[in-house]
């Protein structure tokens, strides 16, 4: 089609000298703040006002029901005093380390499996998904059922069906067998999630490098080794601070099968600083035990970013 | 505020299944409380009053329709508005807190125990209702009075409602099986017993884990049954003692009797391993009786007709160690309507309403006021005669000290079950667990 543009000539308007809000809205810093403007009101609402609150609390001796006054670290120092304190640390600790570990290891196997073409590949990775996509309080109720002294589906199964056993299985009446029971419990929990993003990260990685080591008479380990493992530190790296953090901060699994009990060899951190804040209307100790919790997840975060992912490739040059 | 649509429904439908529920005995229930000849007390209303209560859900289906019956009967007499809230049971003290600190909200908060004590200073003074009510009702059982007053004095904080008691529930048949009409009032005795229904396959059953209720009243049943005792009379912790240490020895013999899995148990766990039939014998509500009685069930009803209840065996104590968990109501400085709100608890607490709401509960809530033990369904049904003296003890929480919400705290944090339960597992000695627990007790008994 031709064009004709004389018809179409433009008409050239002056721009309008525009008004002091319209110079307003031009500069960039102002637009700037703008924006962030209900991000940053949020954050204080929502995230730094509560945090500020348990730091102030935490130095009170607030309790349900009577306004506390100023004690300084006092709750601190009654803590570390108080073996209950020191065996919830202890435990979520290991709680973390060990449900992470596990998480990672068949979270990874899982990954791999699903990067293969297997048939009903959609469906599969659905269903995967499922102990993620169902709500924790949900979960940890079906799992204080599989756990149950009485009526457990495991011991039925083992005892009543299979006759390997003569009694049922009593989960979470002593210290360890509670602890991992539970450790059990968040790792299938958490593995959909570390699978997925796993996947994720797998799919990323370019076939043509696969085809280059095959070439070169790479083994399936050798393969796994120098090309998938690396190509897969970032997402890794951030995956593992997020489950850190969640694990480290759990508290519906724990609080929805055990409460902590028997004799509080299962509490973690958050647990107790509720137990002893809400129930047992200690506001400024329970704050004081949720305020010790940062430092760890300091730590944590830290390491998880610097020990697993000290590449340069977070600085966005290339993998050495 | 007027009653909405909704709310009108939802009272229509409360009374067509308080008309459904089967009653024992109840619409007679108004004639056979004794009453005394009492000058009656005429608080003024005011004008345009409305009042909003909240009260613990209720675990029953009797106690909230004749609470809600009763209450619709006030607004019908008197033209006062009031809306009931009912809320889970962990979540009374957070929102009473919030009541108590903003000065705002319901004008009548049922509590639990000890509460009135934490809210001294924001509640309305009770002495003339109690007073009034103690009068004509031949008098205010004994826990009502400790949890009621302000300590060692004959001012009323708050009106108690009734206590939920946890007697001993047992299997009728199993128990003769063994050799025996009753639960010995022994120790030795009742070890003796358990250990044959033990060997028999129906064990007793008592959970020593977290479990709020359950594992709190099993574990003062042990310490109050050899005389023990978390704190003495001034206040101060008195576990670390010989008398504890005999009670941790005993609870050990006793751990081998128990069924399997009672350390994991939360207060559901002896409900449901009972009507399983796994478990012969436990301490509990009447709620267990009630399930099994009301189920549709052919099987449970049979089971129900072989429960029995007793008081818990009395060891070394002269009367029965067990105690209530009392619903204590607060009438908060802060109404507007402080007579009407004074009004409608003289009213719910009348034999016209009590009476029928308390004998549809069968025993979920013993009776605070000591007329009300002599109504006729207690005896009609002999199943229920332990409850009637629910709150007829000298026992409550963190006896024998003055009741402050620190005792509250020792519960919250199962300081006592956790010492038991690290002793009968074989986890520490008794002299340790009994140390280590009086350590932790004091950090909430400092001053």
């Amino acid at each position: 089609m031709d064009a004709t543009t004389g018809d179409l000539a433009l008409e050239w308007k002056p721009r309008k000298q525009h008004s002091r809000i319209g110079r307003l809205f031009d500069s960039k810093p102002f637009l700037v703040a703008l924006c962030l403007l209900p991000t940053v009101g949020l954050l204080v609402v929502f995230l730094t006002y509560p945090l500020g609150l348990g730091l102030w609390l935490s130095m009170t001796d607030t309790t349900i029901g009577q306004p506390g006054e100023y004690i300084g670290l006092d709750n601190f120092y009654s803590l570390f005093s108080d073996p209950v304190f020191w065996g919830a640390v202890w435990y979520t600790i290991f709680y973390t380390a060990v449900a992470t570990v596990g998480k990672f290891l068949l979270g990874l196997w899982l990954a791999l499996l699903l990067n293969n073409h297997i048939p009903f590949k959609a469906f599969i990775r659905a269903i995967v998904l499922l102990p993620w996509i169902v709500p924790t309080v949900l979960s940890a109720i079906a799992w204080w059922w599989i756990y149950d002294p009485q009526f457990s589906i495991v011991s039925f199964v083992l005892v009543d069906v299979l006759h390997w056993r003569t009694h049922y299985i009593d989960f979470l009446g002593s210290p360890w067998s509670a602890r991992w029971s539970l450790i059990v419990a968040n790792i299938w929990r958490g593995i959909p999630f570390v699978a997925i993003t796993l996947l994720a990260g797998l799919q990323t990685i370019s076939p043509s490098l696969y085809e280059a080591a095959l070439l070169d008479g790479a083994s399936g380990w050798q393969q796994f080794r120098r090309i998938t493992v690396p190509l897969l530190m970032p997402i890794l790296s951030v995956a593992l601070t997020l489950s850190v953090l969640f694990t480290f901060s759990d508290f519906q699994l724990v609080y929805a099968i055990t409460r902590g009990g028997p004799f509080n060899s299962t509490h973690l951190m958050a647990t107790l600083a509720f137990q002893r804040a809400i129930p047992g209307s200690q506001l400024g100790e329970g704050a004081a035990i949720a305020v010790s919790m940062i430092p760890f997840l300091l730590v944590a975060t830290l390491v998880c970013f610097f020990g697993v992912g000290r590449r340069k490739w977070q600085q966005g040059s290339d993998n050495d | 505020m007027t009653i909405s649509r909704r709310e009108s429904l939802t009272l229509a439908s409360a009374s067509i299944a308080a008309a459904s529920i089967p009653t024992i005995g109840a619409r007679a229930a108004v004639t056979d409380v004794p009453t005394a000849d009492v000058k009656p007390l005429d608080y003024k209303l005011e004008k345009g009053a409305e009042l909003r209560v909240l009260r613990p859900a209720k675990f029953i289906d009797p106690d909230e329709v004749y609470w809600r019956e009763n209450t619709k009967k006030y607004t019908d007499a008197t033209g006062i508005p009031v809306r009931v809230d009912f809320i889970s049971w962990e979540d009374i003290r957070p929102q009473t807190a919030v009541v108590a600190n903003t000065g705002a909200g319901p004008d009548i908060v049922v509590g639990f125990s000890s509460d009135p004590q934490i809210y001294a200073s924001k509640i309305a003074d009770m002495t003339d209702l109690a007073d009034y009510l103690g009068a004509k009702y031949g008098g205010w059982q004994e826990l009502s009075k400790l949890y009621g007053t302000k300590w060692k004095t004959n001012q009323w904080l708050s009106i108690p409602i009734g206590g939920g008691a946890g007697p001993t529930v047992y299997r009728q048949s199993w128990v003769k099986e063994a050799g025996y009409d009753k639960i010995p009032d022994d120790h030795e005795g009742f070890l003796t017993l358990c250990q044959k229904l033990h060997t028999a396959g129906h064990p007793f059953g008592m959970s020593l884990g977290h479990a709020l209720g359950d594992a709190n009243g099993f574990a003062s049943w042990l310490l109050w049954s050899f005389n023990a005792m978390l704190v003495d009379e001034d206040g101060k912790i008195a576990l670390d003692s010989k008398e504890t240490i005999a009670a941790l020895k005993y609870a050990t013999e006793l751990q081998k009797t128990q069924v399997s899995g009672n350390l994991s148990w939360n207060d559901s766990g002896n409900n449901k391993a009972y009507a399983a039939g796994d478990i012969g014998m436990t301490f509990n509500g009447v709620s267990i009786y009630y399930f099994l009685k009301s189920s549709p069930d052919p099987k449970l009803n049979q089971m129900a007709v072989d429960t029995q209840h007793q008081l818990l065996p009395k060891g070394l104590a002269s009367r029965s160690p067990m105690s209530a968990t009392p619903m204590n109501a607060m009438v908060f400085k802060h109404t507007k309507y402080p007579n009407a709100a004074k009004d409608y608890l003289r009213f719910m607490m009348e034999a016209d309403q009590y009476g029928p709401w308390l004998s549809n509960c069968i025993g979920y809530w013993s009776n605070s006021l000591k007329a009300y033990s002599k109504m006729a369904f207690w005896t009609q049904d002999p199943k229920l005669v332990p409850y009637a003296s629910g709150m007829d003890t000298p026992y409550y929480d963190g006896y024998k000290g003055p009741v402050t919400p620190a005792s509250s705290a020792v519960t919250a944090n199962y300081t006592v079950v956790d010492m038991f339960a690290s002793v009968v597992t074989g986890n520490a000695t008794p002299e340790d667990a009994a140390k280590r627990a009086a350590q932790q007790a004091q950090r909430y008994y400092k001053t």
